[in-house]
């Protein structure tokens, strides 16, 4: 059967969804290209891009995995916002008009969907891993309710959605001097984590450029595990930083009492 | 000396080369780099983003921080029970041993796992274990694994080649040289010369329709080492996970934790009947993989099923605050996906494909697979489990042979000194075979074969088989090899996904045949392994594993008899559970 007829028995049946998929690479031609999917209930926008594939454009490049929204492979911009093709729905897009997906901006292009991303895993190597503070302790005596902060950072799933959104990293191409905010979290990850001995407040300041945020909390909109960059990890960063600084008394106490 | 492919391939050289960035890939490079070796780490996707990151209930080990009367002794005899008496002994009792001391390294390497009332590390109920022992982070146990694992090896010194995948091993009599394999992004080859390798590739569920495996599980490490002459055991023994997703289409398969039913979800049909009580009134909800799955199974097919064809999966009567608390993950799937409130009721759910039991059989203290130099942890290995895989035991799997196969890697290192050398030939002909499906025209569609294959083996070699089905898959299987060679894929090697397709389809189709073929000599039904033909349990297949390996081009199945477990471990069963 070709795909031409398929869709026209199906057509009184199923509403058609026409969408505009970005092709293209650095050395190819670029643009958007149309396709019509048939559109199923409960589908996702990578249920469409994989109909294409099956039916019109086999080798359009796409990343995903988990199709669960676990792993973030699948990120990309629908209607030019930054989301995990595999979380949003058909039935939450207006179909009157064309779904365009376009890669991650934020990042240099590979091939239609795919961006190059290493970026990312350069900056989580600079930062310092978790250092224990007791080697030989068999089990650790940790509260839950002293690890609950850790852990919502800790559901990251390195989609680097909020990457993609952050104007610094996008706009002013600020690469060199910020981490963004992915980065930020994992930093505050391993600052709040109790047993940690490691100080990374130097860095964070120095390298990781925590100033340069202005805490416009677009990154925590995109978040697709929900989890509270700004407030919860950023501006607490910031805080750590000012107190170090500014208010090296009150650091002290700190240190004194725990961790810094 | 250089070699003549060292002019015109992209080469690279190690001491040990991991195939897999998964639990056991990434623990087996930590271990061998802290042995001081020069490691490789091979992965198809971006790292971090392997199965392992998708593993949600738990991590099982007997650390009796729950239940005081824990201990690894009953950690072996649930892991036997589960596995059918299939299991190696010897995997099976390291394993109970190990686990708790690798999930204490875990938690030193910046695990942080869910705590109990008094800050140990919790742990929950799940299916087939006798105490609660499975150490978790709600249900996103897998992220916290692989991230941790991953910060911690990118540290620790090793090389990372992320979306690129291994075709081909390469060997230098009978010893193994290294790896063959290709850049996703570029398209380009690459040459992996090594003095051991090490495969973590993970398990074949990619060859069924209804799989709560992502694209990556397309048997490229069981067909790779097939091909150099490795031994595969228990190919027919393919988990069904009781709990999948029915419906919407689109996340059909897509994976509910059994969680759920350590939480204390309850299973009921269309009738309002708790069915596990005709079944397993003892265990009811948590009784093992395989008895659920067939129970669920049963209850659809006498038309007791839900309106999409499953049966229902209820957890409400917990309350809103302990689900969205100890099941986040389950509660937003289901909203995001499938509009249903786990809250408020009940979820639909029936069998998926899970996980694959058989594998490369290895030795159990170093890994090492049948073919000098070459390793295998993880899903990928076989034994460990026997004919059923308990939920939480793969996740302690990996960790606890991860870290022997980079032992074992580093030993046999110490023992065969010297630099194994790959033949030129070998490196042309594998290129060769990858550049067929650009050059041929007017071939098969690779996405429509794999649909046609994922079906096929969905209706004739799954949950149920008989001999009349069994055999009809193997023509099926046949004539999907020879279309396989026949496929045509276009546009640049670039990030070309159907060229990827085409590549994965004769590892998928391999090892769908050595299922096939193992399935139709089990004349028994066993733990993942039911035969409609063959009811209930055989003496003599009781005391057999099936094997699988490559004579003369060949596929030659036969089988070798289970290795008898020592007293003091058999004196274990005696006593009561
Ligand atoms: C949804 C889900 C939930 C689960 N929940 C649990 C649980 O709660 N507890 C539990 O114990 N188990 C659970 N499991 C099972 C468990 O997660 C897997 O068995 C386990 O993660 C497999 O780990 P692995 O390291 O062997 O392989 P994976 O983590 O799958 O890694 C395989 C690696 O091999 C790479 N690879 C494959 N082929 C090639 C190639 N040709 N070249 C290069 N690289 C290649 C892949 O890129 C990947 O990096 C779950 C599984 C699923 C799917
Ligand atoms: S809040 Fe800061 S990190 Fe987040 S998007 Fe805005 S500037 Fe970027
Ligand atoms: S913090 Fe959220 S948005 Fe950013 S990478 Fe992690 S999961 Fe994605
Ligand atoms: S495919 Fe894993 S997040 Fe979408």
């Amino acid at each position: 059967m070709t795909p031409e007829s398929e869709l026209t028995t199906s057509e009184s049946t199923q509403p058609i969804a026409t969408f505009l998929v970005f092709r293209g690479s650095a050395e190819e031609p670029q643009g958007f290209q149309e396709f019509k999917v048939p559109v199923e209930e409960g589908m996702v926008v990578l249920d469409a891009v994989h109909y294409i594939q099956q039916h019109f454009a086999p080798d359009l490049a796409v990343r995903w995995n988990c199709k669960a929204a676990k792993c973030g492979s699948c990120s990309a911009e629908v209607n030019g916002k930054p989301s995990l093709m595999c979380k949003t729905r058909m039935d939450a897009l207006p179909l009157d008009e064309p779904v365009r997906v376009s890669p991650l901006k934020a990042f240099p292009l590979t091939r239609d969907l795919v961006t190059d991303v290493s970026w990312n895993y350069e900056q989580n190597k600079r930062i310092t891993p978790f250092t224990p503070k007791d080697e030989n302790t068999d089990a650790w005596n940790v509260r839950q309710e002293d690890v609950d902060r850790v852990q919502e950072f800790r559901r990251c799933i390195e989609c680097f959605l909020c990457q993609d959104v952050c104007h610094v990293v996008r706009d002013h191409d600020q690469k060199d001097a910020f981490v963004g905010p992915r980065f930020l979290v994992r930093l505050a990850s391993l600052e709040m984590h109790p047993m940690d001995a490691a100080d990374r407040i130097p860095f964070i300041k120095e390298e990781a450029g925590s100033g340069l945020c202005n805490i416009t909390k677009c990154c925590t909109e995109v978040c697709p595990e929900h989890i509270h960059i700004t407030d919860n990890a950023i501006i607490p960063l910031k805080e750590r930083v000012v107190d170090r600084y500014y208010d090296p008394v009150l650091w002290f106490l700190r240190k004194l009492r725990g961790k810094a | 000396m250089v070699q003549n492919y060292e002019t015109r391939y992209e080469c690279h050289h190690h001491d040990v080369l991991v195939v897999g960035a998964g639990g056991a890939g990434l623990r087996a490079a930590i271990e061998a780099s802290a042995q001081g070796l020069s490691v490789g780490l091979v992965c198809k996707s971006l790292l971090g983003k392997a199965h392992t990151v998708m593993a949600e209930g738990g991590v099982a080990a007997a650390m009796a921080n729950v239940d005081g009367e824990d201990g690894w002794q009953t950690h072996f005899k649930d892991t036997m029970h589960g596995g059918k008496f299939l299991n190696n002994w010897r995997m099976a009792q390291i394993h109970a041993q190990e686990s708790p001391d690798r999930i204490r390294e875990l938690e030193r390497w910046g695990a942080v796992f869910d705590r109990t009332e008094s800050g140990k590390i919790l742990q929950r109920p799940f299916g087939g274990h006798t105490y609660r022992r499975l150490c978790h982070v709600g249900d996103h146990t897998g992220l916290e694994l692989i991230r941790t694992l991953q910060d911690k090896g990118v540290h620790s010194g090793m090389d990372v080649y992320m979306e690129a995948t291994i075709t081909h091993l390469l060997m230098d009599n009978g010893r193994i040289a290294g790896a063959f394999g290709y850049w996703r992004e570029s398209g380009r080859f690459i040459v992996f010369s090594a003095k051991t390798v090490i495969l973590a590739t993970g398990g074949i569920g990619k060859a069924y329709s209804v799989t709560s495996n992502s694209w990556e599980y397309t048997a490229d490490g069981h067909a790779a080492a097939y091909r150099v002459g490795a031994e595969l055991i228990d190919m027919e023994f393919v988990q069904f996970h009781p709990t999948g997703m029915v419906w919407p289409n689109g996340v059909k398969g897509l994976l509910i934790t059994e969680a759920v039913r350590g939480e204390g979800g309850q299973l009921t049909n269309s009738e309002g009947e708790r069915f596990m009580k005709n079944v397993d009134p003892k265990r009811m909800e948590l009784s093992t993989r395989d008895i659920v799955a067939k129970a669920i199974y049963r209850e659809v097919k006498e038309g007791r099923g839900s309106p999409h064809g499953g049966v229902f999966l209820d957890i409400s009567h917990r309350g809103a605050e302990f689900i969205k608390k100890k099941l986040p993950g389950m509660y937003r799937q289901l909203l995001e996906f499938a509009d249903v409130d786990i809250t408020k009721g009940p979820m639909e759910v029936g069998p998926t494909t899970h996980y694959t039991m058989g594998g490369l059989r290895v030795e159990a203290d170093s890994a090492q697979t049948t073919v000098p130099g070459l390793f295998a942890c993880g899903e990928v290995a076989a034994g460990m489990h026997g004919a059923n895989r308990l939920g939480g035991n793969s996740l302690s799997d990996l960790l606890v042979f991860g870290r022997r196969a980079g032992i074992g890697a580093a030993d046999y290192i110490r023992q065969n000194p010297g630099v194994p050398v790959i033949r030129d030939e070998d490196v042309d002909a594998a290129a060769r075979e990858l550049i067929t499906p650009f050059e041929q025209e007017n071939g098969e569609n690779p996405y429509e074969l794999h649909r046609e294959l994922q079906t096929m083996m969905q209706a004739k070699v799954g949950i149920v088989r008989q001999e009349a089905d069994l055999q009809s898959a193997l023509t099926d299987l046949q004539g999907l090899a020879e279309r396989a060679r026949r496929v045509s894929v276009q546009g640049s090697r670039q990030f070309n996904t159907a060229w990827h397709l085409a590549i994965d389809l004769g590892s998928m189709i391999l090892a769908s045949q050595a299922v096939a073929h193992c399935a139709l000599q089990r004349q028994e039904s066993r733990g993942g392994h039911t035969r409609l033909d063959h009811e209930g349990y055989n003496d003599y297949w009781a005391r057999h594993n099936s094997t699988v390996r490559q004579e003369n081009g060949d596929m030659r199945i036969g089988v070798s008899e289970l290795p008898q477990m020592p007293e003091e471990l058999a004196k274990l069963f005696e006593e009561a559970v």
